[in-house]
């Protein structure tokens, strides 16, 4: 990415960003709620495209890709949403299956070959005939990461992989990032403002904050930062260069209007 | 004020026209995508029966009290001129051409169309649609089109069931308990209904078919993804859906009488 300025709802969302996402690595995105992360991932697969500046996937600048040109760039890519969003009419094995009977004519049996080694990666062989809505939060995640990588996509994009799971299930998420990353030779980027899980698995942070990056790097160098406002989401501080009190005026004229 | 009025009307008759642009030109694309969608008719077939069984007893129900409303009153009206014989008729002619279509049509908008509506919406609201497209496949193409032709389709059928229904409700109030007689019920219907006004109404149950479709479709897919904008897609649809099959019936009625 380069240059980058996204505007939306008449607010500034990026100003002039430039990333670099290294093939065949883990690359974690991360930033207070409302910083932009999730639209991030939207430039980089063309669901939305920027005012300005470049988007580049492997030497194709997604947001000036025709729509046909998009799809067949999009079956190169797999995205996990932060809800899973599973189709809810369809089972977990036909959910699976989808990507496949939409792009490719297989024979059945071949279909069935592939679901069910996408299933078994995921640990989830034994809910293929489960519907959406039998499945906890986690088990859905883990479902929909085996549709993100059905069609054995080069880039793999995760908006909040570990939102409202439990440490059990977010410890298997983790696990997997890194494992399907490595085994199948994917290029990952994960979005998530959880910096102790997504730094334990990344190889490179990138932190944006106010539609600008701030801090680039290693976890570990992005961690040791001294910038205030990186040490301050880095390690949680309630107070710092992102006041703990909204904007207010002074107390007792607050509180003199009120009574 | 009689200014303030005036640019008042004038801005929401200029958003009454943008609207109406929108829905040409999702009706344009729906259009366009058609023939790809018939290829996987299996998809269309299974939104017929989703749209059809969905609507299937409360169409049933409402026919069979509409006929028999329709045989009362109309058997109270015919006696006054001496001429009940001609019951038959007169509930034939007033189902086909007109009740059938617009009752089945209005109930659809409420049934089946609010049921696309909040579905699609859901789907926009979950994230389904935003993954159908991740995954390279166009959700107009694979999710809406099959249920928007599936609606086009179901309609005309559940208006002939209603129309048939309404039939023998007619007959049931006219004949078994007014004292029509069978015989003349039957043979005034057969004599006065035309090939001319069975097409009328299976037109008109086409169009509202059309249309009552296209506005559900069309609410849910462009729904706010809020719990509180899949609400509001729901209830425009019904509004919209059921003030144009009126206006609708009467531009038909008016160009094919």
């Amino acid at each position: 990415m380069r240059g980058l300025h996204y505007r939306a709802g008449g607010r500034e969302i990026f100003s002039g960003v430039d990333l670099d996402f290294p093939r065949g690595s883990v690359t974690a995105v991360m930033g207070p709620s409302g910083s932009g992360k999730t639209t991030l991932l939207r430039l980089i697969t063309g669901q939305v495209r920027p005012g300005q500046g470049l988007v580049e996937f492997d030497g194709q600048d997604v947001s000036q890709l025709p729509r046909a040109a998009l799809y067949r760039m999009r079956r190169r890519m797999g995205m996990l949403f932060q809800n899973g969003a599973l189709l809810t009419d369809l089972d977990v094995y036909e959910n699976i299956a989808f990507p496949l009977r939409e792009h490719a004519r297989l024979p059945e049996r071949l279909v069935r070959h592939v679901v069910l080694t996408k299933l078994q990666a995921v640990g989830l062989r034994g809910a293929a005939r489960l519907m959406p809505a039998e499945l906890s939060g986690g088990m859905a995640r883990r479902v929909a990461l085996a549709r993100a990588i059905v069609m054995d996509p080069e880039l793999l994009v995760y908006d909040e992989p570990f939102v409202g799971l439990d440490p059990i299930s977010m410890g298997v998420v983790l696990r997997l990032i890194r494992r399907l990353n490595d085994t199948l030779g994917v290029t990952s980027i994960v979005v998530s403002h959880d910096v102790r899980e997504i730094t334990a698995v990344a190889d490179h942070c990138h932190l944006l904050s106010a539609g600008r990056i701030i801090a680039s790097g290693p976890p570990a160098a992005v961690a040791g930062s001294e910038r205030e406002d990186v040490r301050q989401f880095m390690h949680g501080l309630p107070d710092g260069p992102v006041p703990f009190h909204y904007p207010a005026p002074e107390y007792a004229d607050q509180a003199r209007r009120v009574t | 004020m009689a200014h303030g009025i005036l640019r008042e009307l004038a801005d929401s008759s200029a958003e009454a026209l943008r609207a109406f642009g929108r829905y040409a030109l999702f009706a344009g694309r729906l259009a366009a995508e058609t023939p790809r969608a018939l290829l996987r008719f299996r998809l269309v077939i299974e939104q017929v029966h989703n749209a059809g069984a969905q609507s299937l007893v409360i169409i049933m129900l409402s026919g069979l009290f509409v006929g028999m409303v329709l045989g009362l009153q109309g058997f109270d009206l015919l006696e006054r001129f001496g001429s009940e014989e001609s019951l038959g008729s007169a509930v034939a002619l007033g189902l086909l051409k007109e009740l059938g279509p617009v009752v089945t049509a209005l109930l659809f908008a409420g049934r089946a169309g609010t049921a696309l509506a909040s579905e699609l919406g859901l789907m926009r609201a979950t994230d389904q649609l935003s993954a159908i497209e991740m995954m390279a496949v166009d959700p107009v193409r694979r999710v809406v089109l099959p249920r928007f032709l599936g609606g086009v389709i179901a309609m005309p059928l559940l208006a002939a069931i209603f129309s048939m229904i309404g039939l023998f409700g007619g007959q049931l109030v006219g004949v078994q308990l007014m004292g029509v007689d069978q015989g003349q019920f039957w043979s005034q219907m057969r004599g006065a209904v035309e090939f001319g006004d069975v097409m009328e109404g299976v037109l008109k149950s086409a169009v509202f078919g059309v249309a009552c479709s296209l506005v559900a479709v069309y609410e849910g897919y462009h729904s706010v993804p809020t719990a509180e904008g899949v609400g509001r897609a729901t209830t425009r649809t019904v509004v919209i859906s059921s003030v144009s099959v009126l206006l609708l019936d009467y531009m038909l009625t008016a160009v094919m009488l």
